[in-house]
């Protein structure tokens, strides 16, 4: 007979036992003897956190009710255990080179170290978790039930929830004690996982033995039992014990997802892993495990269904049925490995949610709200050890609160069901970030939000049931009576079991917004590193990098390095490091390679996503260190940029060269011009010259004897002179105007007089070539404002040349006045037979003098002269042709000239 | 029989001042102003002696010259060319080109008229 006393003294023992397994094994660990603790046995055996008290009481239950369809539990495992070995290999190779922490880590360091996800992965799995803890307080509390109903005489139990929270209580300690004992830079728990493959051990012994008593004790050997299998196959009704393929693909695929998935798991399984050789090993041994586990779950089933009252709930009957046949003992080793299954999933999963909490909502939130120095100055292992306490007794106080609210109601199967489909959730992002280079954060976050917003509409909300977020309308008309939102008959798919429903719906839009947002999404640089290193980390080799930071930081670093990972860890990586780089003492120089393994080091202990920011918050900026090896890993792209900035280069030496080109041709163009003009000025001042030595000679020698002749001889040179002198003038007049040193005279002037002071100055030859001027005075009333002698020095140029040039037996030249667009225009046309056409170009030019009427007196300067000046005012004068006679135009802007208000 | 000189020469005062200082020391004068008749003109003058001018209306006083070197008439005629561009590549083009005698303006006029006598003896 089993007192309760008796019950909870075994119970306590048993604790103590575990306590201290786990103390000596952390003894153990302390002095190097990592032999035993390394082994791939108890590696397999840790991997038994899959299976708890769900497994160990439920599968019973579930082959009760369902027949052996309580095998996709343990199918979907070994599926993966064999099957998907090589993704196994590469998970836990890309663990141990990341120093992944959880699978929020993972999925944080995978995707450019965002947080966001780090957070996203965090609160779901806090979600996903906190009924499963809550489902193993219930199963300890439903099983100190059974006894207390059983023998309720000498029994006193009046609180039940009592018992869960003591249960809550004592494992929140134990996990304390062994689970932040210290931070190793790997995350490992030598005492938890020693502890948790003794608890392995037992549930596992417990099972069998009941198994052995079922079968030979009580069914009378493996024969009849599988006679009575058979009978009760056929006596249940068709459809509840009938194996669907849909139902059995689904449950396979959701129990495989989730071994990978959870966090417990991927935490025993990667983050707890010592090597590859122990998960090579582990591949068939954690199959053959799984295997004993189900070996008697039926016949347990049969037996107990055939043999106990009606009534009974077949979840208990590991229990219920030696204590039926009175075999205290064997119930007694059965109630442990209940506990046992029970406390190993709750240590292992508080473990890893206080990681993803502390690492990824609390120490973020403590580095931004602390000052800059504090990741050097201030006890971060102090902060983080106390953000681990806190987050597992949160997370126990979760569970604990879940369970009291949930009542105990659900059927132990179910919980399981959904929290197996909400952590899936993280299967796509996981799996695609391992295998594909092109997955990016964007898609991850978007998958993930998806997939747990379909999750919580068709799994989660609905059941909580009537009593929940959605009333039974809800549930059976769709939201606003909108048919194909039901959400257990999602777009119009009904007829599925809700939990395939639900799996099949949340992974393909899951899915579906992972690829498509990565795909529409480029990743950032980080991301693409940590993609490739992700992705190709079985042909990784490690890579030197060149370049070194400021080496002032090395310091800071050592400082922060000792806070985080403990003194002696830090200065060993120090040490090491700098030994590597050939250096004396314990200050690496802060290479690029250095900063990634010191990152990895940190990322053990804080999570990748707050090692890269505590990291970056003493080398200065965000990604001062990232983009360094950015430069470095990526040198394709460093070569590109290269050769884009030879290129231009290039394009900037061809262009320098076509403008030396460019610059020696209008050079040489301006020292043949200076040859000609000075060729010229010579021709035009030489030939005057010319006339006035010869005749001042003739007269020297004696003259002409005939008087007339002589007086004509002395005017030549008279006229020689005067020509000489201006052309002096007018070129001096135009190297003035050339080289910019004239002044202007700006006055207000109306534009008849202008025209008048020119006519008037060009009077004597007007007469002598006897030239009629036509105007218009009234439109020659505009006022201008410019330097109006100049102007009228170009009038009386033009004025001259019709004079002189114009060769009409009657001469005209008429003066046509108009204003367009605010530009004044005067057109000089004489009725003359013009400039040829092929002349007209060059007739502003120096010496351009067309005609050989040398006595016209002009060196063939002015119109060159008027250009300059025009240029000078503003304006222009062109050669106008179709005109019939010569005809110049000159414009003038009018802009700033107001028309009225002048003195 | 007086010698008969032809001036071919654009301006007319050098034209007049040629004219006079030539007549006073015996010679005929004969004169041309355009360049491009001047070939023509110098055929059928058949002078004794040319002075020409380089810069001419219509045609250059070099292209002249080379015409009247290539004609066999006038292949040996003494020919004293006046420039107002006293330039070396002046000279050098105009002896390349067969000239007896090559002078820059502003000239003398005695030396004028002592080089065609040189250039005609007797």
């Amino acid at each position: 007979m089993l007192s309760f006393n008796t019950l909870v003294a075994v119970c306590l023992l048993y604790v103590m036992g575990l306590f201290l397994v786990a103390f000596a094994a952390d003894r153990s660990a302390a002095r190097d003897k990592r032999r035993l603790l390394s082994s791939p046995l108890i590696y397999t055996l840790s991997l038994s956190v899959y299976c708890t008290a769900w497994t160990f009481y439920g599968a019973v239950g579930y082959a009760a009710r369902s027949g052996l369809e309580f095998v996709t539990i343990y199918l979907g495992p070994t599926l993966v255990m064999i099957g998907w070995w090589w993704f196994l290999r590469k998970l836990v190779r890309v663990g141990r080179a990341q120093r992944v922490t959880s699978i929020a880590d993972l999925l944080s360091s995978r995707y450019g170290k965002s947080n966001l996800l780090g957070v996203i992965v965090t609160l779901s799995a806090v979600i996903g978790t906190t009924p499963y803890i809550a489902l193993q307080l219930q199963s300890v509390t439903l099983a100190f039930s059974v006894f207390a109903r059983d023998r309720s005489a000498g029994w006193n139990v009046p609180d039940l929830d009592a018992t869960a929270l003591w249960v809550a209580g004592g494992l929140a300690l134990f996990t304390i004690l062994f689970g932040t004992r210290n931070l190793d830079v790997n995350e490992r728990h030598h005492g938890v996982v020693t502890a948790i493959a003794v608890e392995a051990v037992v549930k596992l012994v417990a099972l069998l033995a009941v198994g052995v008593f079922v079968v030979w004790g009580i069914g009378g050997g493996p024969a009849n039992i599988a006679q009575t299998v058979d009978e009760a196959m056929r006596a249940t009704p068709k459809d509840a014990w009938t194996i669907t393929g849909g139902r059995w693909v689904g449950l396979t695929f959701l129990s495989a997802a989730a071994f990978l998935t959870l966090p417990r798991m991927f935490h025993v399984l990667v983050v707890e892993n010592p090597g590859e050789r122990q998960l090579a090993v582990a591949s068939w041994a954690f199959p053959a495990y799984l295997f004993l586990m189900s070996l008697f779950v039926l016949p347990i089933a049969v037996v107990g269904l055939g043999t106990l009252p009606a009534g009974e709930n077949p979840d208990l009957f590991v229990l219920t049925i030696p204590l039926h046949f009175d075999q205290d003992g064997l119930a007694m080793l059965s109630f442990l490995g209940g506990f046992s299954s029970a406390t190993s999933m709750v240590i292992v999963a508080s473990i890893a949610l206080a990681t993803m909490v502390s690492n990824h909502v609390i120490m973020p939130i403590w580095l931004s709200i602390r000052p800059k120095e504090a990741t050097v100055s201030g006890d971060v292992r102090q902060v983080l050890l106390a953000a681990r306490r806190l987050s597992i007794i949160g997370v126990l106080v979760l569970g604990y609160l879940y369970f009291r609210m949930s009542g105990g109601g659900t059927a132990l199967a179910a919980i399981g069901m959904i929290s197996f489909t909400g952590v899936a959730q993280v299967l796509p992002a996981m799996a695609g970030g391992l295998l594909w280079r092109g997955a990016s954060r964007n898609g991850a976050a978007a998958g993930l939000i998806t997939g747990f917003v379909v999750w919580a509409y068709t799994l989660f909300l609905p059941s909580f049931g009537d009593a929940g977020l959605m009333s039974a309308g809800f549930l059976a008309e769709g939201p606003f009576g909108i048919a194909w939102l039901k959400p257990q008959a999602l777009f119009g798919v009904s007829g599925l079991d809700p939990v395939v429903h639900a799996v099949f719906w949340s992974m393909i839009l899951n899915s579906f917004a992972f690829i498509g947002v990565s795909l529409m999404s480029f990743p950032g640089p980080l991301e693409r590193l940590q993609g490739a290193q992700f992705v190709n980390v079985l042909d990784h080799t490690h890579q030197t990098h060149g370049g070194v930071f400021p080496a002032a930081v090395a310091e800071d670093l050592l400082v922060m390095a000792q806070r985080t990972m403990g003194a002696d860890a830090a200065q060993n990586l120090f040490q090491t490091q700098a030994r590597a780089q050939g250096k004396e003492g314990y200050l690496p120089d802060t290479t690029p390679d250095f900063i990634a393994r010191l990152e990895r080091a940190l990322s053990g202990s804080v999570g990748a996503a707050t090692a890269h920011a505590m990291i970056a918050q003493i080398m200065g900026g965000a990604t001062v260190s990232v983009d360094d090896l950015m430069a470095v890993a990526d040198e394709t792209q460093q070569m590109l940029v290269y050769s884009s900035q030879l290129e231009e280069k290039q394009k900037e030496l061809t262009s320098t060269a076509r403008q030396l080109s460019a610059a020696n041709e209008k050079l040489t163009q301006l020292s043949i011009q200076k040859d000609a003009f000075l060729s010229q000025i010579s021709h035009e001042l030489r030939t005057p010259m010319t006339s006035i030595r010869a005749f001042s000679e003739i007269l020297r020698d004696g003259g002409a004897k005939d008087a007339q002749a002589a007086e004509q001889h002395a005017s030549i040179i008279h006229d020689e002179a005067l020509r000489l002198t201006r052309l002096l003038d007018d070129l001096l007049d135009l190297s003035v105007l050339e080289h910019g040193q004239v002044q202007l005279n700006p006055q207000r002037e109306v534009l008849s007089k202008v025209l008048d002071r020119a006519v008037a100055a060009t009077q004597s030859l007007i007469v002598a070539e006897d030239l009629r001027i036509h105007r218009d005075h009234a439109r020659e009333q505009i006022v201008i404002a410019t330097d109006t002698d100049r102007l009228a020095q170009v009038f009386i140029n033009l004025i001259a040349n019709a004079a002189k040039y114009g060769d009409a037996k009657y001469k005209r030249l008429t003066i046509r006045v108009s204003v367009r667009d605010g530009v004044l225009r005067l057109d000089f046309v004489d009725n003359g037979s013009g400039i040829p056409t092929e002349s007209q170009a060059m007739i502003f030019e120096k010496f351009a003098r067309l005609t050989d009427n040398a006595a016209a007196g002009g060196a063939g300067l002015g119109l060159a002269i008027c250009r300059e000046i025009m240029d000078r005012l503003g304006g222009a004068i062109t050669y106008l042709p179709g005109q019939r006679g010569a005809a110049f135009r000159v414009t003038l802007p009018l802009e700033k000239i107001p028309h009225h208000g002048w003195n | 029989m007086t010698k008969q000189v032809l001036v071919i020469e654009d301006e007319p005062n050098i034209v007049a001042a040629i004219s006079f200082i030539l007549s006073r020391d015996g010679w005929t004068v004969g004169t041309h102003t355009n360049g491009e008749t001047a070939v023509q003109a110098v055929l059928d003058a058949k002078p004794d002696a040319l002075i020409l001018d380089v810069m001419l209306p219509g045609r250059s006083g070099y292209d002249i010259l080379q015409d009247l070197r290539a004609h066999d008439v006038t292949r040996r005629l003494p020919v004293l060319m006046l420039t107002a561009r006293g330039q070396r590549t002046d000279r050098e083009q105009a002896e390349r080109l067969g000239v007896n005698r090559f002078m820059t303006k502003p000239f003398s006029n005695a030396e004028v008229v002592e080089t065609l006598n040189e250039l005609l003896p007797g």
